[in-house]
């Protein structure tokens, strides 16, 4: 056991609080870090409007994305859980199996699909729909359909491992004290599949504010999220310890997201026990 | 079943699957124009066979995803079994979960500015050493899913007829707990071949240590090209065959799940 641990302390832990320590310091002349400094001007700097206003667009954008992840994922993972026993491991291992490609591919595929001379724009352009093509990449709408798209699976396994949990007696229970299908739906079901939709919430809002790769790709160099900003901050602009700030800050989002889901998940396991 | 759930799924996979079906079809496409068909062709195949720049970076990728998985899969095999075995501990399941949810240019920069600052030289290694990082975490989690319907009266039987504990571990747990073991490996080998920003931040200056992921980002960036299309199709085949495997001898379990 020991190995392992040390391992993750060392290249995992450690790292994680030098980025707190790095915060402080300020920039060498040639990049890097000066560390005869200690100084709180990073600090001040990440509270600038400019920065705080990547921060506000990256979870909006996250929050936008998590919420059609749930909408699409949901009634899937619910379809899962109602098909043939025998069917629903092969079903669920197809909508996982996409999330185990390549990342940069995936969301490559949609550049092919939506750029002005792509898939889609070339078939609605042919079928006389529209005569111009439709500014679908390299915008907002594009990051948040690449976002759904890549995390949606992580959606369905969450939710369909709290839906087998789930005792098909209760739903039975209600319906047949007379509720409707949509109201055990709303009154039961949903309630007692919470901690998985919160889960795979949490999982889709914390992976997508700290994405690069989706923004950089279908947003195309013109939309900032928290991601782009650290990666300019240590690559283009060298500034290590701002960069470091700015990933303090998403640590200390991330923690936020994942201490509520784990109390609401402590509150719901103490209600329904 | 209502009849909207089913179309609802339906219309689920055709999301997920239409835009690497696409790929894989225009990897085909003689015209090289994604909304033109000019016809069944192999040569962008042929061209990627004879790009230096991809077969070199492709050879680093899996030299990388060859050691970190081997070194993953033995600590995080033992791993498991030590967590599975000891008292439970909230504080050790968060660091084992943490490496899973961090997100990727955190741990890049994070991990970047502690080898700088300890001087350890970029290159390969320090991919390597990264990608340890959340391969130990996953190979951990697909081992311990399998420990958890073990039979530890056997491993107690081995020690009461007098084997000792390393006989034990290789005789009775590692044969038992094998597939499981493998799967984790395919997995984790499937991670670090495709893992891109990590990579790219602790591979240090030079083209000697591109990996496969970061030649293809810097292929994407340059624009749409045929060749992306092959080579995506390679590497997502590859991934299908690997992830399939693992999950056969997973016991149908899903990985991930």
């Amino acid at each position: 056991m020991a190995p392992g641990l040390i391992w993750l302390t060392a290249l995992m832990i450690v790292p994680c609080l030098l980025i707190f320590v790095l915060a402080f310091y300020e920039r060498g002349i040639y990049g890097g870090v000066d560390w005869s400094i200690l100084t709180s001007e990073n600090i001040r700097r990440a509270a600038d409007w400019l920065y705080v206003s990547v921060f506000i667009d990256s979870a909006r954008i996250a929050g936008i994305a998590t919420l059609i992840a749930l909408l699409i994922g949901y009634p899937a993972a619910f379809a899962i859980a109602r098909a043939p026993e025998r069917l629903q491991t092969p079903l669920l291992f197809m909508a996982i199996l996409p999330f185990w490609t390549n990342y940069l591919i995936r969301t490559y595929a949609w550049i092919v699909l939506l750029n002005p001379a792509g898939l889609i724009n070339g078939a609605l352009i042919h079928l006389g729909i529209i005569s111009e093509p439709l500014p679908i990449l390299y915008n907002e709408f594009a990051v948040i359909l690449g976002l759904v798209y890549n995390y949606t699976p992580f959606v369905v396994l969450a939710i369909y491992s709290s839906l087998q949990r789930l005792d098909p007696s209760y739903a039975e229970a209600s319906r047949d004290l007379g509720a409707s299908a949509f109201t055990t739906f709303v009154r039961i079901i949903l309630p007692l599949t919470a901690s998985g939709v919160a889960a795979g919430a949490v999982f889709v809002f914390v992976l997508s504010i700290g994405n690069f790769v989706t923004p950089d790709l279908l947003g195309g160099g013109k939309l900032q999220m928290i991601g782009n900003l650290i990666y300019d901050q240590f690559l283009t602009a060298r500034d290590w310890p701002f960069g470091a700030t700015l990933s303090g800050l998403l640590i200390a989002l991330m923690m936020l997201a994942l201490t509520a889901q784990a109390l609401a998940a402590g509150r719901a396991r103490g209600e329904h026990a | 079943m209502p009849r909207f759930l089913t179309v609802h799924l339906g219309a689920t996979y055709a999301f997920l699957y239409m835009p690497i079906l696409v790929l894989m079809v225009l990897s085909f496409n003689k015209a090289g124009l994604p909304t033109a068909w000019g016809g069944f062709s192999l040569e962008w195949y042929g061209k990627l066979a004879t790009n230096p720049k991809i077969l070199a970076s492709a050879w680093n990728s899996v030299i990388v995803a060859c050691v970190s998985t081997a070194i993953a899969t033995t600590i995080g095999t033992l791993l498991a079994l030590g967590v599975e075995r000891s008292k439970p501990s909230a504080a050790r399941d968060a660091l084992l979960f943490a490496p899973m949810i961090i997100p990727d240019i955190v741990l890049a920069i994070a991990l970047l500015s502690f080898f700088t600052l300890v001087k350890f030289t970029l290159g390969l290694q320090s991919i390597i050493l990264a990608h340890v990082v959340f391969n130990i975490a996953f190979v951990c989690a697909v081992v311990r899913a399998r420990l958890k319907s073990f039979d530890w009266s056997l491993t107690e039987a081995s020690r009461d007829l007098g084997a000792g504990a390393f006989t034990t571990f290789w005789r009775i747990t590692l044969p038992l707990i094998l597939p499981a073991v493998i799967a984790a490996a395919l997995l984790a080998f499937t991670l670090s071949v495709d893992e891109f920003i990590i990579a790219y931040f602790t591979a240090g200056a030079g083209q000697s240590s591109t990996t496969l992921p970061m030649q293809i980002y810097a292929m994407i960036r340059f624009g749409v090209t045929p060749e992306i299309n092959a080579m995506a199709t390679i590497v997502m085949l590859v991934s299908f065959v690997l992830v399939l495997t693992a999950q056969r001898l997973n016991r149908g379990r899903i990985p991930g799940a």
